[in-house]
């Protein structure tokens, strides 16, 4: 009996792959009628952008406010009048955390929605899932956040920091304080392993010296070695690429470890004001981080992104360096599509140098050879509000170089 | 010198976590051999506890010292509802028992993620316990793990003389050595599960708690821990608390060895791999319980 429905089961499980082999199949027509790109729909009074995060999963915290500020971009711009003539209509999916999703999605905004653009994504996996998405469909991502560098696809806007923009100033600024050691912790992926190559390449070059490196599982929550090999290395500083949770493990841990800000200051790209909420400043205060924006930033553009934000989403809610850049990208796109005079996209790419936005940040220009932006350095202090206030700056907005060309040391790095 | 010392107490702190959560599971699994795949849910209940008490009661230390018997009570019953309902219908029945219970886990995971949302929430820790106790020669022990310690090691010696010394313990033997002997002569076994499954779930609970002072509170935190927690039970050996105490402080020392001389997930394989080859040479455990039971 049991045997029986044993086969049942397998029966229908089979029934089941042979399904799914066949919607296969099914998309792959879709996809070879697309091989020459799918132009987007603009024949009516509006025109439909696409809008691709993750609103579940572990991504959630973080990738929701980035739709929040392209949602506030939107509106904005639709009050304004909208872009050629056409009010901006957002096409909203979940990426769900999982990057196959992300790849599916991105294929249905494309090809079923037709939309001019694409706003989204969040981690470098998520990134790499789509970017042969776009490319083989020839249309457009702006992706927001700052990332490993590397990398340059004709087909992806990068409106956040590039390694020169982010980590390559926050070690200048360790170096100019006097740092003749660093001990990197981050997470075990793609990203953290990428910047700490940069980053050995960097300090063999400048006289420092990595007295240590260590990964921990992503969600991993057990700190006691780590922390224990960081403390007794006697670095001058700690270079922090942990993602997510096990931030909260780290810091909880450094701090019962007796170390502080001041005696072994900690820096962190991927630590924005939104974090800092969620780890408690308790444990943070006087920590530092590498952006190009913090809610902080002074000038008249960011007084009135932050009045916005907060009037649309609630008093409470800070505004961070991925959503500046989530933002940025959605009215530089606007930019590039009125000077260019069109929503196609090889029009929209060749009209992309030289664009500029009075950005919340201070004054960003789009480089259309590497199609990155160029953005102004901040290393900032955590403070027991919460907020992060500037330290220092590079002055003047720092042209993107993703491959890290115009540096000598830099170049074994591929 | 101070390296090592450092990597001892990781060791221990290590052992002390995977004490406190297998603890529940070593009277659960090990006494009444229920595989209760939900017990990492319990775990999270219990931070979860610590988390909405935290919410109304605006003292750190104050919060955690009214957490620790709430969260014991909370996850408790929750291990009491589930014996009721389901595992005392499928006590016959051990794999059918570890399907029902992940299922459970399963939903538990969501309701969690459905009231408290699916980002991670944190707690605030006492200040006193985000400190250190520095010893001569430049040694620190941090506050908060020396709390685990206390708490797990309090626990153990709780329930080490609950089981001998009191009537309720040793009904609770009674059962555990042979379950139709102590019934005819007159025990309502199925009382004594249900109090046994009470006292195990609770302890997840105050595992729960204890764990909101290292990491963040999740969803999936459960998932994270029960791996750990059955690999302590099963090498310790089954019906017996002291072989759990030894084998957790062992793998906590083992772990951090490990990861100081390699890395963390180098660490994990070399721990499984040990327990792997220890179950080879011993498959009933560090100890195991001679009963003069048939089964």
């Amino acid at each position: 009996m049991s045997l029986f429905r044993g086969r049942r089961i397998l029966a229908g499980a089979m029934t089941l792959v042979a399904a799914a082999a066949m919607t296969a199949c099914g998309s792959k027509t879709t996809d070879e009628a697309s091989a020459t790109g799918v132009t987007a729909d603009v024949s009516g009074d509006t025109v439909k952008v696409g809008l691709l995060n993750s609103l579940s999963g572990t991504m959630a915290i973080s990738e929701v406010t980035v739709r929040d500020a392209i949602m506030l971009a939107v509106e904005e711009i639709n009050s304004a009048g909208g872009v050629l003539g056409k009010k901006i209509q957002p096409v909203g999916e979940d990426g769900a955390s999982d990057w196959p999703t992300f790849a599916e999605k991105a294929e249905k905004l494309i090809s079923e929605d037709r939309v001019a653009a694409v706003f989204g994504c969040w981690t470098s996996a998520s990134r790499k899932a789509v970017k042969p998405v776009f490319e083989k469909n020839k249309a457009l991502l702006f992706y927001p956040v700052q990332y490993e560098g590397l990398e340059q696809s004709p087909y992806i806007f990068y409106t956040g920091a590039t390694t020169n923009q982010q980590i390559v100033p926050g070690l200048d600024y360790l170096k100019a304080q006097g740092a003749k050691s660093v001990y990197l912790v981050g997470s075990d992926y793609v990203f953290p392993r990428t910047a700490n190559k940069i980053i050995k390449a960097y300090a063999a070059a400048n006289g420092m010296a990595v007295l240590g490196e260590d990964y921990a599982p992503l969600g991993s929550t057990e700190f006691g070695t780590i922390v224990n090999k960081v403390k007794s290395s006697g670095a001058d500083a700690v270079f922090n690429t942990l993602n997510g949770d096990s931030n909260v493990a780290f810091f909880k841990e450094y701090k019962s470890a007796g170390l502080t800000a001041a005696s072994m200051p900690v820096v962190s790209v991927s630590i924005a004001e939104e974090e800092v909420k969620s780890i408690g400043t308790q444990y943070l205060e006087g920590q530092l981080t590498a952006w190009n924006y913090y809610q902080t930033t002074p000038g008249a553009a960011n007084s009135k992104f932050v009045a916005a934000y907060k009037a649309k989403y609630g008093a409470d809610k800070p505004t961070s360096d991925p959503m500046e850049a989530a933002y940025v990208g959605v009215h530089l796109w606007k930019a590039m599509v009125e000077k260019a005079g069109a929503f196609d996209v090889e029009k929209v790419r060749s009209a992309s140098n030289g664009i500029t936005f009075d950005a919340p940040e201070g004054l960003v220009t789009v480089d259309g050879t590497t199609q990155h932006i160029a953005k102004t350095a901040r290393i900032g202090k955590i403070g027991a509000d919460g907020l992060i206030t500037e330290v220092w700056n590079s002055g003047k907005p720092v042209a993107p170089d993703p491959y890290l060309k115009t540096y000598p040391w830099a170049s074994g790095l591929s | 010198m101070t390296v090592l010392f450092g990597q001892l107490f990781t060791g221990i702190s290590i052992g002390a976590v995977l004490l406190l959560i297998a603890l529940g599971l070593a009277l659960t699994f090990g006494q009444m051999n229920v595989i209760n795949m939900a017990h990492g849910e319990f775990i999270m209940a219990g931070a979860y506890t610590t988390y909405v008490l935290q919410q109304s009661i605006t003292g750190a230390g104050l919060s955690l010292v009214v957490a620790l018997p709430v969260a014991f009570v909370v996850a408790g019953t929750m291990g009491v509802l589930l014996e009721v309902l389901l595992i005392r219908r499928l006590y016959a029945r051990p794999l059918d028992t570890l399907l029902v219970t992940w299922g459970v886990s399963l939903m538990l995971q969501q309701l969690a993620r459905d009231v408290f949302g699916s980002p991670n929430v944190q707690t605030r820790a006492p200040e006193l316990l985000t400190g250190n106790v520095a010893l001569p020669g430049g040694l620190t022990i941090a506050n908060n793990r020396l709390f685990i310690l206390t708490l797990a090691l309090a626990a153990v010696a709780a329930l080490t003389l609950a089981l001998r010394l009191t009537p309720l313990g040793r009904r609770i033997r009674a059962v555990v050595q042979n379950r139709d002997l102590a019934a005819v002569s007159g025990i309502a076994t199925s009382r004594v599960d249900r109090t046994t499954f009470f006292l195990g779930s609770g302890l997840a609970g105050l595992a729960g708690v204890a764990l909101t002072l290292l990491g963040p509170i999740g969803p999936t935190m459960g998932t994270n821990l029960i791996i750990d927690a059955f690999l302590v039970v099963v090498v310790g050996g089954i019906g017996q608390l002291k072989g759990s105490v030894i084998v957790a402080f062992a793998l906590g020392v083992l772990q951090a060895t490990g990861e100081y001389l390699t890395t963390l997930s180098v660490a994990k394989v070399i721990v499984f791999v040990a327990i792997v080859a220890f179950l080879q040479w011993r498959p009933q455990g560090l100890f195991t319980l001679r009963t003069r039971s048939l089964a």
